[in-house]
């Protein structure tokens, strides 16, 4: 096939082999798992890339993506703040390490911040409940946190509240 | 394990006796008892989302979903009590509290699945109302109009577009309270790889997914003394208009329509039927010349335009295969804006040029560039389907069953039975073989009832001999089923020389703007689309006229004006082309 | 030799001691990986194996004798380090003791005192055998977990890893295999309690040219770590189950399905699957039996209801996660509409050793119609928080004081929450039930996959009911009617009761939606879904009329129901509150007690948390 993909060659040679297993389809999880964690987010472009190699139809493929919480469609922050809100964690207090982090950055859960550097999300449980509440930004975890924490959390990453 | 062939079981104290595999709700519907449903469709695969068919099984003191859950031996079931009542309430309330409170200014007033559930189940107040979800509504198409916002997440349009159209263009998207049926990236339908076809809008149990509705323009033009308004209608509207009046399924309507096409005030009421006698013409010929050089065969037939959408999206490659005969519609329209406009001195530029088509897709190949006229104005200027035409009578105070007959109007309105049986699937063909027989033979046809090419089935396949040579022909209606053909056309195990292929299951008589089904049918029902099919052969078979050759009218347009068929004239006015969409169908 | 498998207290078999630096989540989160670092460095440079003897077993340690391990359980003590033999913990070690452990316990066999556990009494443990939080346990899924590498296949062969799997392809049919297992009475561990022998039965019984087994390692119940920690502590066991569970049933194919959130189990089964087929475990040929069986990983991607079993086998076949009707369940009609075995991870777990030592064995622990143990994530607000496996049939009393070591911060006990999103509370006054799959029922929760949370007394029902339909209103798939809106409806009801908007008949809707959702629902999420705002609405139903009429959250949990007021007696005037506010409503002149406008507050909390003298109160 001489057309031109804007995924990398290495992903769409990947997803050629796919597509000449048995039940191509059953690889397009793992597919768009490949893409997401190549580009960090699925594009429409992607997408529809992926719709084309693995040959499902396009539908099928935006309705699989936006079914599966693990997919975004827009990139995420530089730096993604996890919040637990697994039970134990929201038994101890994420609820108001979560609003904190969201007031401190003045954005919405998932949405990055003006200057792409930060976004918040939410997890069930990352197992570490003993440590309640955790966060985990990049692959540090921090344990046990209170909403003051936050602003030195964030300062680590160099935010520094404006007002 | 003892495999039984009967299963006996009990609904609400009736002993019934199925066989293995039948679901609890096709053993009550066989008692009479109705369990209400409003996700199952029985054309499709099973869902069982809605609930609302919810039945008890005494002993096991447990709620299944009827629809879905299949019998058993000695099994004890209950459709209705107090209970069941109170939970099917209950779930049709709460697709209620998130549904928009339009029914008074909906088009499905009075039509509406999920109006009649809430009616006999007694949602008579509100319990739980709340957040409702919020989507914009898609008008993007010519043909199709989504209002996500009145979805019920039934999940029909989801399965005829996948299972029976094989086009799969809309799927769930997104999750829980958020879910919506809709095209890949929640696209408007524009960008989307729909062919058009409105099946959709037949299994739509709301108004979420319906026709662009067209009808005030239609209205404005009437009104407008300038404008010479004229309006073809397309060979089953005949054959299923009735319908919107109380008729049963199958009981042409042909004379009170002209009627009530005349009292709304059309200045000529023209037959497409006329169109499909021409398609013949050209068709047959081009067929003919196709036997004889061996080029480009099959020829496959091009009168469906969410057939030809379908090419174009999904197999471009058969481009050059398709018959480049334009539509019934579009050939008819062609004329009146060119051939009768002259004739009767009418400047064509006030000419307002309206199709009655069973056809959503219609709106969409009117609509195409392809199908201008020199000035710019589409040569149709408006088509509306079967169910806008039920719904402007009644609009207009037309009692419809009291009209007398009338004739359609002249020089357009003589057509032949071979143009009514293109109302449905293998009409095409029967047609063609009536014209293309004597031409290649130079003999009379005395048996016109090709009966190797009737039938609702499909997917069929048949031979016929013509002068000596052995035709090969394939005939498809859903696309689902073309798909197949195309596959075996592909294997290359045989030679075909002649393919039929219409998008609706059924043909146009089950077409995407048809009529809802009247109680106790269903869109997609086989029996549904074969009464209406019948109709078509019965007029058929009444006319004394029955190959598209010998329609007077046409051998006139021909000396007067065309020429020859597949001449110059008529492949500028009659024929088209195709190209590749530029969004590659997956398929 | 096999001893460690069964649960028995382990004994050396060459004469080594390891040190096991736990690796599981909590400790991670707490440091451990540094001390790990620390530890092989200093243990490397060990030239010759040190003989001697710690607690009065002799062991010897070499340049080889530090490991990694998964989750030991204690998670709240960690980073945690264990010395096997003799069973020596270590709780909360630094990297600044790593020395000392080196220079003191490994080079001359002495414990050091500090670094052991201290109840709240100061009472010192040194052994696992000892501590109250491990011998009131019973270890069988969790045998070896934090007692072996979990990336070492002869960690886990040397205590008797794969000598079921070599018994039943040797010595036993398929059906000896099933009959053995149901004779066991082993109950899924993953909710529903199926018995696993009846139906790996129905998957054999089954004519097909092809089956599948799964492993459900989706482990969606949020403040649930069972599975993972079973999947990163312990891969080799899992497999060794699902082959021995493949061979039962004939499936030549398997599947793990594991959340993606867990990237280090899947890490680990992707290891522990090439290292068995290398050694001819699994393949075309295993062992040299003819039996034929591989396996393949597949990824969750973030779908609680993927969990149910329906919906994983969608997601495996590359669809959306949505659930479908049963009948015909997966031993008929599975994945690609063969017949699929599923079973929960922790239900694997057991296979090698009820087949190692017998049926009747495992049926004589607990009561009888739930034999075995169950693994549990013990967490919220209790001194111990961690993995524990118990024996069925001990009361949650004795999990909650024994194991757990009672209520955190002297506060008191108010319920424990037992199955998550689909599970329920039991109050306080019922804490005598026995833990068992029928017990928990009758008391309207549910066993559920292993969650368990104690709640103390600050902790507000109403809004825990609605933390739990908040949850299932997200991961519900959005299928069926009564799931996709009930859920919104029951959050939206119970959001207004939190705000103090409850409305008089809002008890009755809840009641009412919660019985439609629990009859009608498609699939396990939605029927189950209403019961944590069920079981709540009947231990604590005072609790929420509280809320609706007297406009009162009687834990001070619900923002909008608490009042904040400066008590003019305490304040000093300082003036911090009136800075944080973010309403301006607090005034008062410097040094005069300030006042918060009560019209204008949102009840932020700010002010109370700010002051330093205890001046705001709630
Ligand atoms: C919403 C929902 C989520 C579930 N999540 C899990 C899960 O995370 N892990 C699991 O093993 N079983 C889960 N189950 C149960 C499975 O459907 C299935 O019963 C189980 O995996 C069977 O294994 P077992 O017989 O070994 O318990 C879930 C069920 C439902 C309805
Ligand atoms: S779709 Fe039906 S229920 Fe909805 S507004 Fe229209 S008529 Fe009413
Ligand atoms: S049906 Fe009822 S609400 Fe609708 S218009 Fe008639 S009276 Fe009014
Ligand atoms: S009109 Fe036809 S192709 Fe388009 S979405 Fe509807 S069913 Fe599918
Ligand atoms: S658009 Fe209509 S047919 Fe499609 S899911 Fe919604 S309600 Fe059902
Ligand atoms: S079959 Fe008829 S109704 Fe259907 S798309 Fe074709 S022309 Fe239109
Ligand atoms: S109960 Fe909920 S999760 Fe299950 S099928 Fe219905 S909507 Fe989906
Ligand atoms: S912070 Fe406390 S002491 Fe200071 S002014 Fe406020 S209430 Fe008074
Ligand atoms: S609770 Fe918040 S808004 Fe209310 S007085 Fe205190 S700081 Fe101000
Ligand atoms: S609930 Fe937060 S780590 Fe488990
Ligand atoms: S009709 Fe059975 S669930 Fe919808
Ligand atoms: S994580 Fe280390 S003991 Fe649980």
């Amino acid at each position: 096939m001489n057309r031109d993909y804007s995924l990398s060659s290495e992903i769409v040679q990947s997803l050629q082999d796919f597509s000449e297993k048995n039940r191509p389809e059953s690889y397009l999880i793992p597919a768009l798992q490949m893409v997401q964690e190549s580009y960090g987010f699925l594009s429409r472009e992607h997408l529809d890339e992926v719709a084309l190699l693995l040959r499902v139809p396009y539908a099928k493929v935006t309705g699989v993506a936006s079914f599966y919480h693990f997919f975004n469609f827009k990139p995420s922050g530089e730096n993604e703040i996890v919040i637990c809100t697994g039970t134990a964690c929201h038994v101890r207090g994420a609820g108001a390490v979560l609003d904190r982090f969201l007031e401190e950055l003045q954005v919405k859960l998932e949405q990055p911040t003006e200057d792409g550097r930060f976004s918040v999300t939410d997890a069930r449980c990352v197992g570490a409940c003993a440590q309640a509440p955790v966060v985990i930004i990049g692959e540090k975890v921090y344990s046990k946190v209170t909403p003051d924490d936050v602003p030195e959390i964030l300062s680590e990453y160099g935010f520094e509240a404006d007002s | 394990m003892i495999k039984q062939d009967r299963i006996s079981l009990t609904i609400d104290g009736f002993k019934v006796d199925v066989a293995p595999g039948t679901t609890v709700m096709q053993a009550a519907d066989r008692v009479g008892v109705h369990i209400p449903r409003l996700c199952y469709h029985p054309k499709l695969s099973i869902l069982g989302a809605c609930r609302i068919c919810i039945v008890e099984l005494k002993k096991e003191g447990r709620m299944v979903a009827s629809c879905s859950y299949p019998v058993e031996e000695g099994m004890v079931v209950v459709t209705s009590s107090p209970k069941l009542r109170r939970y099917r309430r209950d779930i049709v309330e709460l697709i209620l509290d998130n549904h928009p409170k339009d029914c008074q200014t909906c088009v499905r007033d009075g039509n509406c699945e999920l109006q009649n559930a809430a009616y006999s189940l007694g949602v008579r107040e509100r319990l739980f109302e709340g957040e409702r979800k919020s989507f914009a509504r898609d008008e993007s198409s010519p043909s199709i109009q989504r209002d996500p916002e009145k979805c019920i997440l039934c999940g029909r349009c989801v399965r005829v577009c996948d299972e029976v159209q094989g086009v799969t263009n809309l799927w769930q998207q997104f999750r829980g309270f958020e879910s919506v049926a809709a095209p890949a990236h929640n696209n408007e339908i524009k960008h989307s790889v729909c062919i058009h076809c409105g099946q959709c809008v037949n299994v739509c149990p709301t108004a979420s997914i319906v026709e662009k509705n067209t009808t005030d323009e239609l209205f404005e033009a009437l009104a407008d003394p300038e404008m010479t308004v004229v309006v073809q209608t397309a060979p089953s509207i005949r054959a299923a208009l009735g319908e919107g009046f109380g008729y049963s399924p199958g009981t042409p309507v042909t004379g009170k329509m002209v009627t009530a096409l005349n009292l709304m005030g059309f200045d000529a009421v023209f037959d497409t039927n006329l169109g499909a006698d021409l398609t013949i013409i050209e068709e047959s010929e081009e067929f003919l010349n196709r036997l004889e050089s061996g080029d480009d065969l099959p020829l496959i037939t091009s009168c469906s335009p969410g057939w030809i959408s379908f090419m174009e999206t999904f197999y471009p490659h058969l481009i050059p295969y398709a018959s480049t005969c334009k539509s019934p519609m579009s050939m008819l329209s062609s004329l009146i804006k060119t051939y009768y406009a002259e004739t009767r001195e009418i400047d064509p530029e006030k000419i307002y040029s309206v199709a009655v088509m069973p056809c959503t897709a219609k709106k969409f190949e009117a609509a195409r560039d392809e199908h201008k006229t020199d000035w710019g104005a589409p040569y149709t200027d408006n088509v509306i389907t079967t169910r806008e035409l039920i719904w402007m009578c009644k609009c207009m105070g037309i009692n419809f069953r009291r009209l007398p007959d009338s004739q359609f109007d002249s020089p357009l309105g003589v057509s032949t039975g071979g143009g009514d049986i293109f109302g449905t699937t293998g009409g095409v063909t029967e047609a063609a073989l009536r014209t293309a027989y004597e031409k290649i033979t130079g003999e009379t046809l005395d048996e016109l009832d090709f009966m190797a090419v009737r039938g609702v089935e499909g997917l069929r396949e048949a031979t016929i001999e013509l002068a000596g040579r052995e035709i090969n022909i394939g005939v498809a209606n859903g696309l689902q089923n073309a798909k197949e053909l195309f596959d075996r056309l592909s294997a290359g195990e045989k030679q075909y020389h002649l393919l039929e292929i219409m998008a609706c299951p059924g043909g146009c008589v089950g077409g995407g703007g048809q009529p809802y089904p009247p109680e106790d049918t269903f869109s997609l029902d086989p029996e549904l689309v074969k009464s209406r099919a019948k109709a078509l052969y019965s007029i058929d078979s009444n006319k004394k006229l029955r190959k598209s050759h010998e329609n007077p009218a046409i051998q006139e347009l021909y000396t007067y004006y065309l020429g020859e068929p597949n001449g110059e004239r008529s492949h500028q006015l009659l024929h088209t082309c195709y190209k590749p969409n530029k969004r590659r169908g997956i398929r | 030799m096999a001893q460690l498998l069964n649960g028995e207290s382990i004994q050396s078999i060459d004469g080594k001691a390891r040190i096991f630096v736990c690796m599981g989540g909590g400790c991670v989160s707490s440091g451990a990986e540094e001390i790990l670092k620390l530890l092989t460095q200093k243990i490397r440079r060990l030239e010759t194996a040190v003989e001697l003897e710690i607690l009065g077993e002799q062991v010897n340690f070499d340049s080889d004798s530090a490991h990694p391990s998964g989750c030991d359980g204690f998670c709240d003590q960690g980073p945690l380090i264990r010395i096997d033999p003799p069973g020596l913990i270590y709780t909360r070690v630094t990297p600044e003791d790593v020395d000392q452990i080196v220079e003191m316990t490994v080079k001359q066999g002495q414990v050091i005192e500090e670094l052991c556990y201290h109840d709240p009494e100061g009472k010192v443990y040194e052994l696992d055998e000892e501590l109250p939080f491990y011998c009131n346990q019973k270890k069988l899924a969790l045998a070896s977990c934090g007692r072996i590498n979990p990336e070492s296949f002869s960690d886990y062969r040397r205590l008797g890893g794969y000598q079921a799997l070599e018994k039943v392809l040797t010595e036993m049919s398929p059906e000896d295999v099933w009959r053995e297992i149901r004779v066991s009475g082993l109950r899924g561990r993953g909710g529903a309690g199926f018995p696993t022998g009846l139906k790996w039965k129905h998957c054999y019984e089954q004519q097909a040219d092809q089956k599948y087994i799964i492993a459900n390692c989706d482990e969606g119940d949020p403040g649930a770590f069972m599975d993972r920690n079973l999947m990163e502590g312990d891969p080799y066991r899992i497999i060794e189950g699902m082959i021995i569970g493949a061979y039962a049933t004939g499936a030549s194919q398997g599947y793990v399905y594991i959340r993606i959130e867990y990237p280090l189990a899947i890490k680990r089964v992707k290891k522990t699957i090439a290292k068995l087929r290398e050694k001819g475990y699994l393949g075309k040929n295993i062992l040299d039996s003819g039996f034929a069986f591989d396996l393949s990983i597949r990824r969750g991607a973030g779908a609680f209801v993927c969990g149910e079993e329906t919906a994983l086998i969608h997601s495996v076949e590359g669809r959306r996660g949505m659930p479908r009707p049963r009948p015909p369940y997966p031993t008929v009609s599975g994945l690609w509409g063969k017949p699929t075995v599923i079973n929960n991870v922790e239900t694997f777990a057991n296979i090698p050793t009820i087949i190692s030592r017998g049926a009747d064995w495992f049926a004589s622990i607990g009561p009888k119609t739930s034999p075995g143990t169950k693994v549990f994530a013990l967490a919220g607000d209790v001194v111990n928080t961690g993995l524990v496996e118990i024996p069925m049939g001990i009361t949650l009393k004795e999990v909650v004081e024994e194991i757990g070591g009672g209520v955190a911060g002297g506060k008191k006990l108010k319920a424990v929450q037992t199955g998550g999103p689909a599970g329920g509370c039991i109050p306080a006054e019922e804490l005598d039930i026995k833990i068992d799959f029928d017990s928990l029922a009758v008391k309207g929760s549910i066993m559920g996959s292993g969650g368990m949370i104690v709640l103390d007394e600050d902790t507000c029902m109403v809004d825990l009911a609605k933390y739990f339909i908040q949850f299932s209103r997200d991961e519900s798939c959005g299928k069926c009617t009564p799931c996709r809106e009930g859920n919104t409806r029951l959050l939206e009801i119970l959001e207004r009761i939190t705000r103090g908007a409850g409305k008089e008949n809002d008890i009755y809707l809840l009641r009412r939606l919660a019985e439609v959702q629990q009859q009608t629902s498609l699939c396990g999420l939605g029927k189950s879904a209403p019961n944590p705002v069920l079981s709540t609405l009947d231990y604590f139903e005072d609790e929420y009329k509280k809320h609706i009429f007297d406009r009162e959250c009687p834990a001070g949990a619900c923002r909008y129901l608490v009042t904040y007021e400066i008590d003019e007696e305490a304040c000093i005037g300082c003036g911090a509150c009136k800075r944080v506010c973010p309403v301006d409503c607090i005034s008062g002149a410097s040094r005069k007690p300030h006042l918060i406008d009560q019209e204008t507050c949102i009840k932020c909390g700010q002010c109370y948390e700010v002051c330093n003298f205890a001046a705001v109160r709630r």
